[in-house]
């Protein structure tokens, strides 16, 4: 019994140094943070990626019923919404509980040319993808220069 | 010979780049224990089956898998929470737990890993004769 709880602790401390590493490396990278993100460890965590004509955000949620979501967007506010329920088991003895489970609610700043009307959403894998379309004007325009 | 110096420094700034650590995701993790043996439920948003690899042997456990995320052409980072695709995470296993017995089911990304306990080490109810 006791081997098994130094094993747990020493494997901790190992993931601890590669979350360490985690953090140099994310530091590099230097993607900003918005003024809405939160700690990390906030459920689900999200990524946000844009091409002129797309703007896709990633939701990083599993074992998630897609029915339970409520996406909404207000002008360039995303907000989503759910419930992620981890049942816990009955008889069982629970000797690590860190996955998420209850509300949540996240809200995303996009880029203020999306246009609210044209919205796709699924969900594979428990990864939810929204694809929000661009305005036409934020396209990249090709300028003839005239003589 | 200033041509051959920047070749060389070029390659320098590759191997330096291959040497640096891959950034690795330790997916959450439940786990329970009961009279059956030991369940692990993981977080691994977007790791597929096809994607997924489980390795045993009599005293470690190691998950690994990693996601494939749909991306259009060209896109670029506005702003990431999730800076890696790869899942990996391992578990020390105690003798009385069968390996090779372990079985696996992943659904939405939450992959759930039973660890079932040697049939002869299960409690017993031990029934008390009234006399």
């Amino acid at each position: 019994m006791f081997d098994r709880l130094t094993n747990f602790e020493s494997l901790f401390d190992e993931f601890r140094r590669v979350e360490q590493e985690m953090d140099d490396a994310f530091g590099r990278w230097a993607v900003p943070a918005g003024i809405r993100s939160v700690a990390r460890g906030t459920f689900p965590p999200i990524n946000v990626g844009v091409t002129p004509d797309e703007v896709d955000v990633y939701l990083f949620a599993a074992g998630l019923d897609p029915k339970t979501l409520d996406l909404s967007i207000q002008q360039n506010l995303l907000t989503v919404t759910g419930e992620r329920q981890v049942p816990l088991k009955d008889n069982a003895t629970y000797y690590r509980r860190e996955r998420f489970g209850g509300e949540f609610r996240r809200v995303v700043a996009l880029p203020d040319d999306v246009d609210s009307e044209r919205v796709e959403a699924n969900y594979r894998d428990g990864v939810l993808r929204v694809s929000v379309r661009r305005r036409e004007s934020a396209k990249p325009r090709q300028i003839q220069v005239n003589n | 010979m200033a041509k051959q110096e920047i070749g060389t420094a070029k390659s320098a700034e590759i191997e330096r780049r291959e040497r640096e650590p891959e950034v690795v995701l330790r997916p959450p993790v439940d786990i329970f224990e009961d009279a059956e043996g030991i369940t692990l439920q993981l977080d691994m948003p977007g790791v597929s089956k096809e994607r997924l690899d489980i390795q045993a042997d009599k005293t470690n456990l190691l998950i690994e898998g990693s996601a494939q995320i749909d991306m259009p052409k060209g896109m670029e980072a506005l702003y990431a929470e999730v800076r890696s695709t790869v899942f990996r995470r391992s578990f020390t296993l105690s003798s009385e737990l069968e390996a090779e017995k372990i079985d696996a089911s992943l659904k939405d990304g939450v992959l759930i890993v039973r660890v079932p306990r040697r049939a002869e080490l299960r409690p017993r109810k031990i029934e008390v004769r009234a006399s």
